[in-house]
Protein backbone atom coordinates (compact mmCIF):
# COMPACT_ATOMS: atom_id res chain seq x y z
CA UNK A 1 0.00 0.00 0.00
CA UNK A 2 2.94 2.42 0.78
CA UNK A 3 4.32 1.63 -2.77
CA UNK A 4 1.06 2.62 -4.30
CA UNK A 5 0.20 5.82 -2.33
CA UNK A 6 4.13 7.08 -3.02
CA UNK A 7 3.72 5.92 -7.02
CA UNK A 8 0.20 8.00 -7.01
CA UNK A 9 1.49 11.06 -5.14
CA UNK A 10 4.04 10.97 -7.79
CA UNK A 11 1.80 10.93 -10.16
CA UNK A 12 0.12 13.06 -9.16
CA UNK A 13 3.33 15.15 -8.76
CA UNK A 14 4.13 15.18 -12.48
CA UNK A 15 0.69 15.70 -13.78
CA UNK A 16 0.53 19.02 -11.31
CA UNK A 17 4.06 20.52 -12.20
CA UNK A 18 3.40 21.33 -15.78
CA UNK A 19 0.11 22.24 -15.07
CA UNK A 20 0.93 24.93 -12.92
CA UNK A 21 3.74 25.84 -15.35
CA UNK A 22 1.38 26.13 -18.18
CA UNK A 23 -0.85 27.56 -16.13
CA UNK A 24 1.49 30.57 -15.23
CA UNK A 25 2.39 30.91 -19.12
CA UNK A 26 -1.29 30.55 -20.11
CA UNK A 27 -2.25 33.66 -17.03
CA UNK A 28 1.03 35.77 -18.55
CA UNK A 29 -0.49 35.40 -22.11
CA UNK A 30 -3.84 36.74 -21.00
CA UNK A 31 -2.14 39.51 -19.47
CA UNK A 32 -0.39 40.39 -22.46
CA UNK A 33 -3.66 39.88 -24.58
CA UNK A 34 -5.49 42.01 -21.97
CA UNK A 35 -2.61 44.33 -22.23
CA UNK A 36 -3.36 44.12 -26.24
CA UNK A 37 -7.13 44.97 -26.46
CA UNK A 38 -6.41 47.92 -23.59
CA UNK A 39 -3.89 49.13 -26.24
CA UNK A 40 -5.71 48.61 -29.31
CA UNK A 41 -6.62 51.62 -30.13
CA UNK A 42 -3.58 53.47 -28.96
CA UNK A 43 -1.41 54.84 -32.15
CA UNK A 44 2.04 53.94 -31.65
CA UNK A 45 5.36 53.22 -33.49
CA UNK A 46 8.02 50.93 -32.59
CA UNK A 47 11.54 49.70 -33.77
CA UNK A 48 9.42 46.40 -34.55
CA UNK A 49 6.53 47.68 -35.90
CA UNK A 50 8.37 50.45 -37.67
CA UNK A 51 7.50 48.77 -41.43
CA UNK A 52 4.03 48.43 -40.46
CA UNK A 53 1.80 50.86 -42.12
CA UNK A 54 -0.68 51.28 -39.21
CA UNK A 55 2.53 52.54 -36.92
CA UNK A 56 0.43 49.92 -34.36
CA UNK A 57 2.25 47.83 -32.29
CA UNK A 58 0.88 44.77 -33.63
CA UNK A 59 0.83 42.13 -30.25
CA UNK A 60 0.51 39.10 -31.80
CA UNK A 61 3.17 39.68 -34.40
CA UNK A 62 5.44 40.96 -31.75
CA UNK A 63 5.02 38.46 -29.52
CA UNK A 64 5.07 35.32 -32.03
CA UNK A 65 7.34 36.23 -34.06
CA UNK A 66 9.76 36.55 -30.87
CA UNK A 67 8.90 33.38 -29.41
CA UNK A 68 7.84 31.40 -32.90
CA UNK A 69 9.99 30.02 -35.87
CA UNK A 70 10.83 32.02 -39.35
CA UNK A 71 13.12 31.71 -42.55
CA UNK A 72 14.97 34.48 -41.85
CA UNK A 73 16.19 36.29 -38.66
CA UNK A 74 15.18 39.70 -37.99
CA UNK A 75 17.89 41.47 -36.16
CA UNK A 76 16.47 44.63 -35.86
CA UNK A 77 15.24 47.53 -38.13
CA UNK A 78 17.62 50.56 -38.77
CA UNK A 79 15.74 53.69 -40.41
CA UNK A 80 12.59 51.43 -41.72
CA UNK A 81 15.16 49.23 -43.19
CA UNK A 82 14.73 45.70 -41.57
CA UNK A 83 18.54 43.87 -40.80
CA UNK A 84 17.75 40.25 -41.14
CA UNK A 85 20.17 36.97 -41.60
CA UNK A 86 19.32 34.91 -44.58
CA UNK A 87 18.81 31.68 -44.09
CA UNK A 88 18.52 28.76 -46.60
CA UNK A 89 15.10 27.55 -47.34
CA UNK A 90 15.07 23.76 -48.30
CA UNK A 91 11.94 22.43 -49.72
CA UNK A 92 10.61 19.48 -51.48
CA UNK A 93 7.62 19.84 -53.82
CA UNK A 94 5.57 16.37 -54.56
CA UNK A 95 5.88 18.07 -58.48
CA UNK A 96 8.78 19.83 -58.80
CA UNK A 97 11.58 18.29 -56.14
CA UNK A 98 13.93 19.60 -54.20
CA UNK A 99 14.21 23.39 -54.14
CA UNK A 100 16.84 25.36 -52.26
CA UNK A 101 16.96 28.92 -51.86
CA UNK A 102 17.57 32.06 -49.92
CA UNK A 103 14.30 33.31 -47.79
CA UNK A 104 15.14 36.88 -48.98
CA UNK A 105 13.30 35.49 -52.17
CA UNK A 106 10.07 34.89 -50.16
CA UNK A 107 10.47 37.55 -47.75
CA UNK A 108 7.42 40.02 -47.79
CA UNK A 109 4.86 37.42 -49.10
CA UNK A 110 6.91 37.23 -52.42
CA UNK A 111 6.15 34.36 -54.48
CA UNK A 112 9.69 32.15 -55.75
CA UNK A 113 9.57 29.01 -58.02
CA UNK A 114 5.74 28.83 -56.78
CA UNK A 115 6.86 28.93 -52.80
CA UNK A 116 5.47 31.79 -50.84
CA UNK A 117 4.89 32.37 -46.66
CA UNK A 118 1.19 31.91 -46.13
CA UNK A 119 -0.05 35.21 -45.19
CA UNK A 120 -1.96 35.55 -42.15
CA UNK A 121 -5.78 34.09 -41.64
CA UNK A 122 -4.46 31.26 -44.17
CA UNK A 123 -3.73 27.65 -43.70
CA UNK A 124 -0.56 26.79 -42.41
CA UNK A 125 0.26 31.00 -41.71
CA UNK A 126 3.64 31.66 -41.82
CA UNK A 127 4.61 28.31 -42.94
CA UNK A 128 5.98 27.87 -46.44
CA UNK A 129 3.03 26.65 -48.47
CA UNK A 130 3.04 25.60 -52.49
CA UNK A 131 0.55 26.75 -54.96
CA UNK A 132 -0.14 23.80 -57.12
CA UNK A 133 -3.01 22.38 -59.50
CA UNK A 134 -4.81 21.02 -56.93
CA UNK A 135 -4.69 24.21 -54.66
CA UNK A 136 -2.25 25.18 -51.76
CA UNK A 137 -0.33 22.56 -50.52
CA UNK A 138 2.45 22.42 -47.46
CA UNK A 139 5.58 20.93 -49.42
CA UNK A 140 8.26 18.93 -46.93
CA UNK A 141 9.76 21.90 -45.77
CA UNK A 142 13.24 21.18 -44.14
CA UNK A 143 14.79 24.79 -44.16
CA UNK A 144 17.17 26.13 -41.73
CA UNK A 145 15.09 28.44 -40.62
CA UNK A 146 15.69 30.84 -37.18
CA UNK A 147 15.34 28.64 -34.74
CA UNK A 148 17.23 25.71 -36.52
CA UNK A 149 20.32 27.94 -37.11
CA UNK A 150 19.95 28.80 -33.64
CA UNK A 151 20.17 25.41 -33.00
CA UNK A 152 23.18 24.72 -34.99
CA UNK A 153 25.05 27.58 -33.33
CA UNK A 154 24.28 26.09 -30.02
CA UNK A 155 25.05 22.92 -30.37
CA UNK A 156 28.31 24.12 -31.61
CA UNK A 157 28.79 26.20 -28.43
CA UNK A 158 27.84 22.99 -26.61
CA UNK A 159 29.97 21.05 -28.29
CA UNK A 160 33.03 23.20 -28.23
CA UNK A 161 32.63 24.29 -24.28
CA UNK A 162 32.47 20.36 -24.13
CA UNK A 163 35.46 19.93 -26.28
CA UNK A 164 37.46 22.33 -24.98
CA UNK A 165 37.26 21.09 -21.21
CA UNK A 166 37.87 17.06 -22.50
CA UNK A 167 41.06 18.94 -24.50
CA UNK A 168 42.66 19.66 -21.15
CA UNK A 169 42.54 16.03 -19.96
CA UNK A 170 44.67 14.54 -23.08
CA UNK A 171 47.00 17.49 -22.25
CA UNK A 172 47.96 16.72 -18.90
CA UNK A 173 47.83 14.28 -16.34
CA UNK A 174 44.73 14.35 -14.78
CA UNK A 175 45.18 11.50 -12.58
CA UNK A 176 48.23 14.11 -10.98
CA UNK A 177 46.79 17.55 -10.96
CA UNK A 178 43.38 19.39 -11.41
CA UNK A 179 42.31 21.31 -13.98
CA UNK A 180 41.87 25.20 -13.25
CA UNK A 181 39.93 28.02 -14.84
CA UNK A 182 37.97 27.30 -18.67
CA UNK A 183 38.23 23.26 -17.86
CA UNK A 184 37.78 23.54 -13.86
CA UNK A 185 34.38 25.11 -14.39
CA UNK A 186 33.31 22.35 -17.33
CA UNK A 187 34.45 19.65 -14.34
CA UNK A 188 32.53 21.35 -11.41
CA UNK A 189 29.03 21.15 -13.90
CA UNK A 190 30.15 17.44 -14.99
CA UNK A 191 31.00 15.99 -11.27
CA UNK A 192 28.06 17.83 -10.06
CA UNK A 193 25.69 16.59 -12.08
CA UNK A 194 27.37 13.08 -12.04
CA UNK A 195 27.69 12.93 -8.81
CA UNK A 196 24.82 14.59 -7.40
CA UNK A 197 22.02 13.46 -9.88
CA UNK A 198 22.95 10.59 -11.97
CA UNK A 199 25.08 8.67 -9.66
CA UNK A 200 22.19 9.16 -6.93
CA UNK A 201 19.18 8.59 -8.98
CA UNK A 202 20.20 5.81 -11.67
CA UNK A 203 21.75 3.83 -9.63
CA UNK A 204 24.50 1.30 -9.87
CA UNK A 205 24.97 1.10 -13.66
CA UNK A 206 24.50 4.89 -13.98
CA UNK A 207 27.50 4.37 -16.62
CA UNK A 208 25.93 3.87 -19.34
CA UNK A 209 23.53 6.75 -19.51
CA UNK A 210 25.61 9.49 -17.98
CA UNK A 211 26.97 10.61 -21.57
CA UNK A 212 23.68 10.80 -22.38
CA UNK A 213 22.22 12.82 -19.44
CA UNK A 214 25.10 15.15 -19.55
CA UNK A 215 24.37 16.29 -22.37
CA UNK A 216 21.25 16.59 -21.97
CA UNK A 217 22.06 18.72 -19.40
CA UNK A 218 24.13 20.76 -20.95
CA UNK A 219 22.33 21.06 -24.04
CA UNK A 220 19.41 22.33 -22.40
CA UNK A 221 21.42 24.60 -20.39
CA UNK A 222 23.37 26.25 -23.02
CA UNK A 223 19.74 26.72 -24.89
CA UNK A 224 18.28 28.41 -22.41
CA UNK A 225 20.95 30.63 -21.74
CA UNK A 226 21.56 31.51 -25.25
CA UNK A 227 17.41 32.29 -25.65
CA UNK A 228 18.51 34.71 -22.68
CA UNK A 229 20.84 36.45 -24.57
CA UNK A 230 18.58 39.21 -26.89
CA UNK A 231 21.19 39.61 -29.98
CA UNK A 232 21.86 37.27 -32.48
CA UNK A 233 23.35 34.38 -32.45
CA UNK A 234 21.05 34.37 -29.36
CA UNK A 235 17.52 35.15 -28.71
CA UNK A 236 16.11 32.39 -30.43
CA UNK A 237 13.15 30.47 -28.64
CA UNK A 238 14.77 26.67 -29.15
CA UNK A 239 14.03 25.34 -26.00
CA UNK A 240 10.61 26.82 -25.61
CA UNK A 241 10.00 25.13 -28.74
CA UNK A 242 7.75 21.72 -28.63
CA UNK A 243 9.94 20.19 -31.12
CA UNK A 244 13.10 20.66 -29.50
CA UNK A 245 11.67 19.81 -25.70
CA UNK A 246 9.54 16.20 -28.08
CA UNK A 247 12.80 14.76 -29.22
CA UNK A 248 14.52 15.43 -26.03
CA UNK A 249 11.98 13.61 -24.11
CA UNK A 250 11.70 10.88 -26.65
CA UNK A 251 15.06 10.51 -26.00
CA UNK A 252 14.71 10.09 -22.17
CA UNK A 253 11.43 7.96 -23.38
CA UNK A 254 13.72 5.07 -25.07
CA UNK A 255 16.74 5.36 -22.76
CA UNK A 256 14.16 4.36 -20.13
CA UNK A 257 11.57 1.91 -21.96
CA UNK A 258 14.45 0.34 -24.23
CA UNK A 259 16.85 -0.61 -21.52
CA UNK A 260 13.88 -1.33 -18.53
CA UNK A 261 14.73 -4.72 -16.62
CA UNK A 262 12.07 -7.67 -15.95
CA UNK A 263 11.06 -5.78 -13.04
CA UNK A 264 10.14 -2.35 -14.86
CA UNK A 265 8.15 -3.87 -17.08
CA UNK A 266 6.43 -6.21 -14.84
CA UNK A 267 5.60 -3.29 -12.56
CA UNK A 268 3.58 -1.96 -15.68
CA UNK A 269 1.51 -5.21 -16.36
CA UNK A 270 1.56 -7.08 -13.47
CA UNK A 271 2.26 -4.66 -10.33
CA UNK A 272 1.77 -5.57 -6.61
CA UNK A 273 -1.38 -4.59 -5.83
CA UNK A 274 -4.63 -6.87 -5.10
CA UNK A 275 -5.84 -9.10 -7.53
CA UNK A 276 -8.85 -7.07 -7.92
CA UNK A 277 -7.22 -4.18 -9.17
CA UNK A 278 -5.18 -6.15 -11.98
CA UNK A 279 -8.17 -8.35 -13.80
CA UNK A 280 -10.63 -5.05 -14.35
CA UNK A 281 -7.16 -3.89 -15.68
CA UNK A 282 -7.33 -0.57 -13.93
CA UNK A 283 -3.38 -0.60 -12.39
CA UNK A 284 -1.85 -2.13 -15.61
CA UNK A 285 -3.56 0.88 -17.26
CA UNK A 286 -2.80 3.60 -15.49
CA UNK A 287 0.68 2.28 -14.97
CA UNK A 288 1.05 2.21 -19.14
CA UNK A 289 -0.60 5.44 -19.23
CA UNK A 290 2.32 6.28 -16.79
CA UNK A 291 4.66 5.46 -19.25
CA UNK A 292 3.41 8.03 -21.88
CA UNK A 293 2.59 10.89 -19.22
CA UNK A 294 6.52 10.74 -17.98
CA UNK A 295 8.26 11.97 -20.84
CA UNK A 296 5.46 13.98 -21.36
CA UNK A 297 5.75 15.87 -18.27
CA UNK A 298 9.28 16.66 -19.37
CA UNK A 299 8.50 18.00 -23.33
CA UNK A 300 5.73 20.31 -21.47
CA UNK A 301 7.57 20.85 -18.62
CA UNK A 302 10.46 22.53 -20.46
CA UNK A 303 8.78 23.66 -23.13
CA UNK A 304 6.28 25.69 -21.17
CA UNK A 305 8.67 27.17 -18.63
CA UNK A 306 11.18 28.78 -21.20
CA UNK A 307 8.43 29.81 -23.26
CA UNK A 308 6.44 31.28 -20.75
CA UNK A 309 9.94 33.28 -19.34
CA UNK A 310 10.40 34.83 -23.19
CA UNK A 311 6.75 36.06 -23.53
CA UNK A 312 6.57 37.48 -20.31
CA UNK A 313 10.41 39.57 -20.89
CA UNK A 314 8.44 39.96 -23.92
CA UNK A 315 5.72 41.47 -22.62
CA UNK A 316 7.96 43.38 -19.85
CA UNK A 317 9.55 44.99 -22.59
CA UNK A 318 6.82 45.73 -24.62
CA UNK A 319 5.66 47.95 -21.92
CA UNK A 320 8.17 50.84 -23.36
CA UNK A 321 6.18 50.51 -26.24
CA UNK A 322 2.73 50.31 -25.42
CA UNK A 323 3.34 53.36 -23.82
CA UNK A 324 4.89 55.65 -25.59
CA UNK A 325 1.90 57.70 -26.79
CA UNK A 326 0.93 57.99 -23.46
CA UNK A 327 2.84 60.96 -22.74
CA UNK A 328 6.66 61.47 -22.09
CA UNK A 329 6.09 61.69 -18.23
CA UNK A 330 4.33 57.97 -18.25
CA UNK A 331 5.99 56.71 -20.91
CA UNK A 332 9.67 57.24 -18.46
CA UNK A 333 7.62 56.09 -15.70
CA UNK A 334 6.40 53.01 -17.00
CA UNK A 335 9.47 52.07 -19.02
CA UNK A 336 11.83 52.72 -16.09
CA UNK A 337 9.63 49.95 -14.22
CA UNK A 338 9.69 48.11 -17.51
CA UNK A 339 13.86 48.11 -17.34
CA UNK A 340 13.94 47.29 -13.63
CA UNK A 341 10.91 44.58 -13.84
CA UNK A 342 13.36 43.49 -16.99
CA UNK A 343 16.35 42.84 -14.78
CA UNK A 344 14.41 40.99 -12.56
CA UNK A 345 13.13 38.79 -15.01
CA UNK A 346 16.50 38.30 -17.07
CA UNK A 347 18.21 37.42 -13.61
CA UNK A 348 14.99 34.92 -12.46
CA UNK A 349 15.49 33.12 -16.19
CA UNK A 350 19.18 32.64 -15.62
CA UNK A 351 17.51 30.88 -12.41
CA UNK A 352 15.09 29.00 -14.65
CA UNK A 353 17.76 28.24 -17.17
CA UNK A 354 19.70 26.43 -14.71
CA UNK A 355 16.89 25.08 -12.92
CA UNK A 356 14.98 23.63 -15.96
CA UNK A 357 18.34 21.72 -17.52
CA UNK A 358 18.51 20.69 -13.87
CA UNK A 359 15.14 19.27 -13.57
CA UNK A 360 14.76 17.87 -16.81
CA UNK A 361 17.99 15.72 -16.12
CA UNK A 362 17.16 15.00 -12.53
CA UNK A 363 13.71 13.18 -13.69
CA UNK A 364 14.83 11.34 -16.89
CA UNK A 365 17.69 10.12 -14.35
CA UNK A 366 14.68 9.25 -11.99
CA UNK A 367 12.80 7.22 -14.69
CA UNK A 368 16.22 5.71 -15.82
CA UNK A 369 16.62 4.43 -12.32
CA UNK A 370 13.38 3.35 -11.77
CA UNK A 371 13.63 1.32 -15.02
CA UNK A 372 16.56 -0.05 -13.65
CA UNK A 373 15.27 -1.02 -9.89
CA UNK A 374 15.79 -4.10 -8.84
CA UNK A 375 12.70 -5.98 -7.17
CA UNK A 376 12.12 -4.90 -3.54
CA UNK A 377 13.13 -7.99 -0.87
CA UNK A 378 9.86 -8.66 1.02
CA UNK B 1 -1.69 27.39 -32.46
CA UNK B 2 1.73 26.64 -34.26
CA UNK B 3 3.08 26.88 -30.70
CA UNK B 4 2.30 23.52 -29.57
CA UNK B 5 2.36 21.87 -32.91
CA UNK B 6 5.37 20.17 -33.46
CA UNK B 7 6.87 21.43 -36.74
CA UNK B 8 8.09 18.94 -39.41
CA UNK B 9 11.68 20.68 -40.69
CA UNK B 10 12.60 21.74 -36.64
CA UNK B 11 11.48 18.26 -35.41
CA UNK B 12 13.75 16.89 -38.31
CA UNK B 13 16.76 18.76 -37.69
CA UNK B 14 16.48 18.70 -33.70
CA UNK B 15 16.91 14.99 -34.67
CA UNK B 16 20.23 15.28 -36.91
CA UNK B 17 21.66 17.96 -34.46
CA UNK B 18 21.09 16.43 -31.19
CA UNK B 19 22.45 13.47 -32.71
CA UNK B 20 25.44 14.35 -34.01
CA UNK B 21 25.71 16.34 -30.56
CA UNK B 22 25.15 13.05 -28.70
CA UNK B 23 27.50 11.28 -30.40
CA UNK B 24 30.26 13.60 -30.60
CA UNK B 25 29.98 14.50 -26.83
CA UNK B 26 29.50 10.62 -26.27
CA UNK B 27 32.40 9.53 -28.25
CA UNK B 28 34.98 12.53 -27.39
CA UNK B 29 33.57 14.52 -24.37
CA UNK B 30 32.22 13.47 -21.08
CA UNK B 31 33.83 9.94 -20.83
CA UNK B 32 36.69 11.51 -20.68
CA UNK B 33 35.98 13.97 -18.18
CA UNK B 34 34.11 11.52 -15.72
CA UNK B 35 36.91 8.67 -16.41
CA UNK B 36 39.51 11.09 -15.41
CA UNK B 37 37.73 12.71 -12.46
CA UNK B 38 36.46 9.48 -11.42
CA UNK B 39 40.71 8.15 -11.87
CA UNK B 40 41.83 11.48 -10.03
CA UNK B 41 39.29 10.36 -7.22
CA UNK B 42 40.73 6.93 -6.95
CA UNK B 43 44.12 8.50 -6.79
CA UNK B 44 43.10 10.79 -3.87
CA UNK B 45 41.15 8.16 -1.87
CA UNK B 46 44.20 5.53 -2.76
CA UNK B 47 46.79 8.12 -1.55
CA UNK B 48 44.40 9.14 1.71
CA UNK B 49 44.32 5.26 2.66
CA UNK B 50 48.28 5.14 1.75
CA UNK B 51 48.95 8.21 4.01
CA UNK B 52 46.63 6.26 6.72
CA UNK B 53 48.66 3.18 5.89
CA UNK B 54 52.32 4.85 6.57
CA UNK B 55 50.90 6.70 9.25
CA UNK B 56 49.78 3.43 11.03
CA UNK B 57 53.30 2.31 10.20
CA UNK B 58 54.92 5.38 11.44
CA UNK B 59 53.52 4.91 14.75
CA UNK B 60 54.05 1.16 14.99
CA UNK B 61 57.52 1.72 14.43
CA UNK B 62 58.09 4.88 16.82
CA UNK B 63 56.59 2.12 18.94
CA UNK B 64 59.19 -0.59 18.03
CA UNK B 65 62.02 1.81 17.93
CA UNK B 66 60.93 3.06 21.76
CA UNK B 67 60.91 -0.79 22.35
CA UNK B 68 64.16 -1.53 20.84
CA UNK B 69 65.39 1.51 22.67
CA UNK B 70 64.12 0.24 25.75
CA UNK B 71 65.58 -3.33 25.26
CA UNK B 72 68.93 -1.79 24.70
CA UNK B 73 68.87 -0.13 27.39
CA UNK B 74 68.42 -3.38 29.40
CA UNK B 75 71.19 -5.09 27.48
CA UNK B 76 73.25 -2.22 28.10
CA UNK B 77 72.46 -2.66 31.57
CA UNK B 78 72.38 -6.60 32.03
CA UNK B 79 76.09 -6.51 30.08
CA UNK B 80 77.60 -4.12 32.89
CA UNK B 81 76.47 -5.98 35.13
CA UNK B 82 77.84 -8.92 33.72
CA UNK B 83 81.10 -6.82 33.12
CA UNK B 84 81.17 -6.26 36.59
CA UNK B 85 80.74 -9.38 38.19
CA UNK B 86 82.94 -11.07 35.69
CA UNK B 87 85.71 -8.55 36.76
CA UNK B 88 84.89 -9.59 39.81
CA UNK B 89 85.44 -13.22 39.22
CA UNK B 90 88.24 -12.53 37.26
CA UNK B 91 90.50 -10.99 39.98
CA UNK B 92 88.99 -13.34 42.66
CA UNK B 93 90.13 -15.94 40.55
CA UNK B 94 93.68 -14.22 39.77
CA UNK B 95 93.90 -13.67 43.48
CA UNK B 96 93.34 -17.25 44.56
CA UNK B 97 95.56 -18.42 41.85
CA UNK B 98 97.98 -16.11 43.10
CA UNK B 99 97.99 -17.06 46.25
CA UNK B 100 97.81 -20.85 45.57
CA UNK B 101 100.79 -20.59 43.50
CA UNK B 102 102.38 -18.28 46.26
CA UNK B 103 101.76 -21.59 48.55
CA UNK B 104 103.17 -23.92 46.22
CA UNK B 105 106.13 -21.87 46.23
CA UNK B 106 105.90 -21.65 49.62
CA UNK B 107 105.83 -25.38 50.55
CA UNK B 108 108.50 -26.03 47.71
CA UNK B 109 110.98 -23.44 49.53
CA UNK B 110 110.08 -25.44 52.94
CA UNK B 111 110.75 -28.65 52.39
CA UNK B 112 113.88 -27.45 50.33
CA UNK B 113 114.91 -26.26 53.02
CA UNK B 114 114.24 -28.80 55.28
CA UNK B 115 115.87 -30.85 52.85
CA UNK B 116 119.40 -29.00 53.02
CA UNK B 117 119.21 -28.84 56.81
CA UNK B 118 118.44 -32.86 57.03
CA UNK B 119 121.83 -33.05 54.72
CA UNK B 120 123.81 -30.40 56.54
CA UNK B 121 123.38 -31.91 59.66
CA UNK B 122 123.85 -35.56 57.90
CA UNK B 123 127.23 -34.40 56.87
CA UNK B 124 127.88 -32.52 60.39
CA UNK B 125 126.84 -35.57 62.10
CA UNK B 126 129.55 -37.34 59.82
CA UNK B 127 131.82 -35.00 60.19
CA UNK B 128 131.26 -35.18 64.55
CA UNK B 129 131.68 -38.89 64.05
CA UNK B 130 134.54 -38.90 62.37
CA UNK B 131 136.13 -36.44 64.17
CA UNK B 132 135.13 -38.54 67.88
CA UNK B 133 136.51 -41.54 66.40
CA UNK B 134 139.93 -40.19 65.19
CA UNK B 135 139.93 -38.20 68.75
CA UNK B 136 138.72 -41.42 70.50
CA UNK B 137 141.47 -43.39 68.61
CA UNK B 138 144.72 -40.54 69.42
CA UNK B 139 143.09 -40.87 73.22
CA UNK B 140 142.78 -44.36 72.80
CA UNK B 141 146.23 -44.94 71.91
CA UNK B 142 147.99 -42.88 74.81
CA UNK B 143 145.91 -44.63 76.73
CA UNK B 144 147.45 -48.18 75.44
CA UNK B 145 151.00 -46.92 75.67
CA UNK B 146 150.85 -47.48 79.44
CA UNK B 147 149.86 -51.35 80.01
CA UNK B 148 148.99 -50.68 83.69
CA UNK B 149 146.28 -47.88 82.37
CA UNK B 150 145.59 -50.37 79.93
CA UNK B 151 144.59 -53.18 82.12
CA UNK B 152 143.04 -51.15 84.35
CA UNK B 153 140.97 -49.73 81.42
CA UNK B 154 140.28 -53.29 79.90
CA UNK B 155 138.71 -53.93 83.58
CA UNK B 156 136.67 -51.41 83.46
CA UNK B 157 135.34 -52.25 80.50
CA UNK B 158 134.64 -55.59 81.54
CA UNK B 159 133.11 -54.12 84.59
CA UNK B 160 130.45 -52.18 82.68
CA UNK B 161 129.66 -54.73 80.25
Amino acid sequence: MNRLARITVFMLALLLWPGVSAAASGEQENLVLAAQSDTASLRKSSPEAAADTSGELDMDEYLYGHVGDAYGWHITTVNGHPVTVHLPVIVRSKTTGWHIFSSKRIEEGEEYEGFRIAAKGEPNEGKLVEETAGGIVRPLDISITKNVFGLMVNSLVVVLLVLLGARWYRRHDAVEEAPHGFAGIVEMLVTMIEDDIIKVCVGPDYKRYSPYLLTAFFFIFINNLMGIIPIFPGGANITGNIAVTFTLAICTFLAVNLFGNKHYYKDIFWPDVPVFLKAIPLMPLIEIIGVFTKPFSLMIRLFANILAGHMMLLGVVAVVFLTAKMGIGLNAGMSFIAVCFGVFMDILELLVAFLQAYVFTMLSSVFIGLSRQAPEKE
Amino acid sequence: MSLVTPDFGLLFWMVLIFGIVLFILWKFGFPIITDMVEQRAARIENSLRLAREAEEKMRELAQEQDRLVEEARKQQAAMLKEATESRKEILEQAKAEARAEADKILTAARTEIAAEKESALREVRAQVAELSIGIAEKVLRKEMEDPVAAERFVEKLTEEI
